[in-house]
């Protein structure tokens, strides 16, 4: 079977367990748009300065709800000892790998897509650069995913693993939520050239990232 | 498939403590032994699932110690867990199961006769029963006709029906070129469908009943005469 049809086999499955259980519908959402609609609470006096800080409390809440989402894709593999039957498979460990992160992406981008809706109406935010929007969103979350699904699986064996994968998640996803917000900043604003440097770093981290859990990933899900 | 001085860690615990095992080509092996002995994990270190820290292992001619993951398209487990995933159906999870494997969607279908889901193809796995759940994992093994097929207690939970097609299974397996190795505490059924006995103990195996066990001098449900 060739890689991508492998990587579609994974992502297949993914996808269809989570409309199944709608996990991320029933809770990542909501719980995205609560820490959003906190931080909304917690600036209220100041509407002004909510708008001007939309970006970065969008991109804190996708990091949060993203935490979630991939914690929920590593309890579906230990569930029944799935995660045995995925290494029994014979499917290779990059395209066990790049179908998760495949399934994961399209979830986050989902979310994104109604939280960024929640931003403009509860932040009042004006959407000047929709294509640097675009572009930006999806590479941070290409590298959100990624990156996700490496320390999801370095987790999965361990009976702490929904308090480790934040821990170690957030702080590499660190330069993501940077560049995203200053790429976001500059599409609200209708300035793309300054967007264009932060989404080039925000595609080479998914780059980097896809590339190290291609390399890595077979051998962390053996030993997880 | 060879076994020399093998031993697997489970932690800082020896599961296995060194244990030399020869199993030939075709073959029915009972794996006996009492709780803790190390029977799972002698069937997890051949399907590669459990690292091997020393000794030989060789299986279906792949050195575990290099590589343990090439042979495992060839082989099925059948664990006490199904492998499955909660949220898909019994056909969804068993077609995930064959294609990852190569095989084709038809060949799910036959599996699920063969062991009797097919009235429950369309049900979720969470809403089975526990006999089903056996059932399903046991279809799990099968669908990638393995060369290796490892059984772990796969008895245990299932209907008078489900035991006698099992049976069938284990029995009619040699014939169509496939090595059965099956761990069970159920000794007198699976001895009248085995060719040899191994008694495992302490993480070693500790005798070897080398011929078929006719009923008459069975060995006893406590590993042999």
């Amino acid at each position: 079977m060739s890689l991508a049809r492998e990587v579609w086999l994974v992502a297949g499955k993914d996808l269809r367990v989570e409309a199944r259980s709608r996990v991320t519908l029933n809770q990542v959402l909501p719980f995205g748009a609560v820490v959003l609609l906190l931080f909304a609470f917690a600036l209220d006096p100041d509407r002004g300065l909510l708008s001007e800080v939309a970006p970065g409390l969008f991109w804190v809440a996708v990091l949060l709800a993203a935490v979630l989402a991939v914690s929920r894709s590593f309890a579906v593999e230990a569930e029944h000892g799935a995660i045995d039957g995925l290494r029994l498979s014979g499917l290779d460990g990059a395209s066990v790998f790049l179908g998760k992160t495949l399934a994961i992406a399209v979830q986050l981008l989902l979310l994104e897509l109604v939280l960024g809706i929640g931003v403009v109406v509860f932040y009042d935010t004006a959407v000047r650069s929709v294509a640097v929007l675009v572009l930006a969103g999806v590479a941070a979350t290409v590298g959100i995913a990624a990156t996700g699904t490496l320390f999801g699986v370095l987790a999965a064996g361990l009976r702490t693993r929904e308090t480790l994968v934040p821990l170690l998640l957030l702080p590499i996803v660190a330069p993501v939520m940077l560049g995203a917000t200053r790429a976001f900043e500059a599409g609200l604003d209708g300035v793309p050239s300054e967007a264009w440097p932060w989404v080039q770093l925000l595609a080479l981290f998914a780059v980097l990232y896809l590339g190290v859990g291609v390399l890595a990933f077979g051998s962390l899900l053996e030993d997880a | 498939m060879r076994l020399r001085a093998a031993v697997c860690l489970l932690g800082r615990f020896p599961a296995l403590a060194g244990t030399d095992l020869d199993v030939h080509e075709r073959e029915v092996l009972l794996l006996s032994g009492p709780n803790g002995a190390g029977k799972t994990t002698l069937l997890r270190l051949l399907a590669g699932l459990v690292r091997l820290r020393s000794g030989k292992a060789e299986v279906l001619g792949v050195d575990l110690a290099r590589d343990r993951r090439s042979h495992r398209r060839r082989l099925g487990f059948m664990g006490h867990d199904t492998l499955c995933y909660d949220d898909l159906t019994v056909r969804e999870n068993l077609r995930f199961a064959t294609r990852s494997a190569g095989a084709t969607a038809a060949t799910a279908d036959d599996v699920l006769t063969r062991v009797g889901l097919e009235e429950q193809a369309d049900v979720a796995h969470q809403r089975l029963s526990a006999g089903q759940c056996r059932r399903l994992s046991l279809a799990v093994a099968l669908s990638r006709s393995p060369d290796l097929l490892l059984l772990d207690e796969p008895h245990a939970g299932l209907d008078p029906a489900g035991r006698s097609m099992l049976d069938s299974v284990i029995s009619e397996a040699p014939s169509a070129g496939t090595t059965v190795i099956v761990a069970s505490h159920e000794t007198e059924r699976v001895r009248s469908l085995a060719d040899r006995e191994v008694r495992i103990v302490g993480g070693r195996a500790e005798r070897a009943v080398l011929e078929r066990p006719s009923v008459d001098s069975a060995p006893s449900a406590e590993g042999g005469p």
